[in-house]
């Protein structure tokens, strides 16, 4: 301790996943998207992207089909609000939870 | 070379010795001259620096937290009420460890409104986190200037540079200006370890969880309470680091070698009066007095009030009869401020001092010699002991 630097600890936190830990726990419902609707994923090929643009945590990939990382969606809603085609359905998570378990 | 000016003055040549890169200030009351001298500086061209003029002391402070984040040596001045409106922005800069340097020109705070000298700005602002350091006369605020931007940067905390609002800011006296040439020598070039980047983007002092998690590599961050430890750890180590910087400020200027407690005629006196900023120098005019009246009796000023001095006080005081503690402040509903702090400094020696508090001066009434020559004459009685509650010296009612 006697020869740290001096303010060696003090908040700095670099751009990536998980720096604000594991913020998927928070979630009370999970969007799950229809894949029969989802433009990008029926045309198949690069479009729309309106939920990746949306999402204010930056964990939709701007994919063919697009995915969503449960390890840090917290759940908000705003891409199922957002999705053009509705696409996009908020799930209970407990009820995914128990179908998971069983 | 020596000339003769303002306090205010003596600052800001300070600060353009610094080669200080930004300064933001609120220019309005209780702002002092000190500011209109730097933009002057920078107007000219005597001084490179970016003067960003802002509509209050809060963004003034903000700019000066995003000025330093960005890696620039940063300064800023204001006065009381000003202060308070900082408050927020005064926590906000030490917990995000900026070497903000800010010249504090100590006036009584409102309600209700005075412009005149008091403590009670800086006092209050004690548990922000910033160093304070208070100077005594012109000399002492251009040296303490630049000895504040060493300390800062080398500690990675902001620090307060106070000084007696009118009393040293708006009289003139002679003081020597140091020599660009050893300023260098002094004072290195700031390097921040990291400073804001676009090509290396980072999150400065976003929510921080209760417990520690880990960070993008994986690795364990500081939680709020661990960074809360390290600021006040730091704190302390600065105390050291303040000795330091002073021995080597006396190494390359000849002046000072006193970085806590400035003793006058301490050495083989029973009782010692104690005060911060210019306050001991006028002390010392009574002291004489009392020594040609056979009583045994110094005055030290304390040039550093965050971090505590505590082990100095106890090293220069332990083995003395009595201390009296003079202060420009109040912990409303308890006593001075200093005298608490002091007292609790000497707790664990025994057969420790008596320790007498007098609280003079309040929005700028004025002090007189004989006034401190009596308050020091009873102090000095065997028989006088502690003091129970401070006792007010020039109160008219």
């Amino acid at each position: 301790m006697k020869d740290e630097k001096f303010g060696c600890r003090k908040s700095y936190s670099e751009p990536g996943p998980g720096d604000g830990g594991r913020t998927g726990s928070w979630r009370v419902l999970r969007p799950v998207i229809d894949l029969t609707k989802c433009i990008p994923a029926k045309k198949n090929k690069p479009a729309c992207f309106t939920c990746w643009l949306y999402c204010p945590d930056g964990v939709i990939s701007k994919t063919v089909p697009p995915t969503i990382d449960y390890e840090y969606c917290k759940g908000c809603e705003i891409c199922a609000e957002e999705c053009p085609v509705g696409a996009i359905t908020m799930i209970e998570e407990s009820i995914l939870i128990m179908e998971e378990e069983e | 070379m020596h000339i003769i000016e303002s306090g205010n003055v003596a600052a800001a040549l300070g600060v353009k010795l610094a080669g200080v890169q930004v300064i933001a200030a609120y220019p309005i009351t209780p702002q002092t001259p000190l500011t209109e001298k730097l933009s002057e500086l920078v107007d000219s061209g005597d001084m490179k620096a970016e003067y960003i003029p802002v509509e209050s002391e809060h963004s003034a402070l903000s700019v000066c937290i995003a000025a330093s984040s960005a890696g620039s040596r940063t300064f800023t001045a204001t006065s009381a009420n000003g202060l308070l409106y900082m408050n927020e922005q005064l926590h906000w800069a030490a917990g995000a460890r900026l070497p903000i340097v800010m010249c504090v020109v100590n006036r009584g705070v409102g309600a209700p409104w005075t412009v005149w000298n008091d403590h009670q700005d800086a006092i209050s602002q004690r548990d922000t986190g910033w160093i304070q350091l208070y100077a005594c006369d012109h000399q002492q605020i251009i040296d303490t200037v630049l000895k504040a931007f060493c300390l800062a940067e080398t500690v990675s905390s902001p620090v307060m540079v106070c000084y007696d609002g009118y009393i040293l800011s708006h009289t003139y006296m002679p003081f020597e200006i140091p020599h660009e040439d050893a300023v260098q020598q002094f004072l290195p070039p700031f390097t921040p370890e990291y400073k804001l980047d676009p090509k290396f983007p980072a999150n400065l002092n976003t929510v921080t969880l209760p417990d520690p998690r880990p960070d993008v590599r994986g690795e364990l961050a500081p939680g709020y309470m661990e960074i809360r430890h390290n600021l006040h750890m730091d704190m302390r180590r600065s105390l050291d680091v303040i000795a330091d910087i002073e021995t080597k400020f006396t190494d390359v200027f000849g002046r000072g070698g006193t970085p806590f407690i400035e003793p006058y005629r301490c050495e083989d006196a029973d009782y010692v009066a104690v005060c911060l900023g210019s306050l001991s120098y006028h002390l010392r005019d009574v002291i004489d007095m009392l020594r040609e009246e056979g009583v045994a009796i110094g005055v030290a000023g304390l040039r550093v009030y965050r971090p505590f001095p505590d082990q100095a006080i106890r090293d220069a005081f332990s083995h003395k009869k009595g201390l009296i503690v003079f202060e420009k402040a109040l912990s409303y509903g308890y006593e001075g401020p200093l005298y608490a702090d002091i007292k609790a400094a000497l707790y664990a020696v025994s057969d420790r001092p008596t320790v007498r508090n007098y609280i003079l001066g309040l929005g700028g009434r004025e002090i007189k010699t004989t006034q401190l020559a009596a308050a020091l004459r009873e102090s000095c009685q065997v028989s006088a002991g502690s003091t129970d509650v401070p006792e007010f010296i020039g109160l008219k009612m």
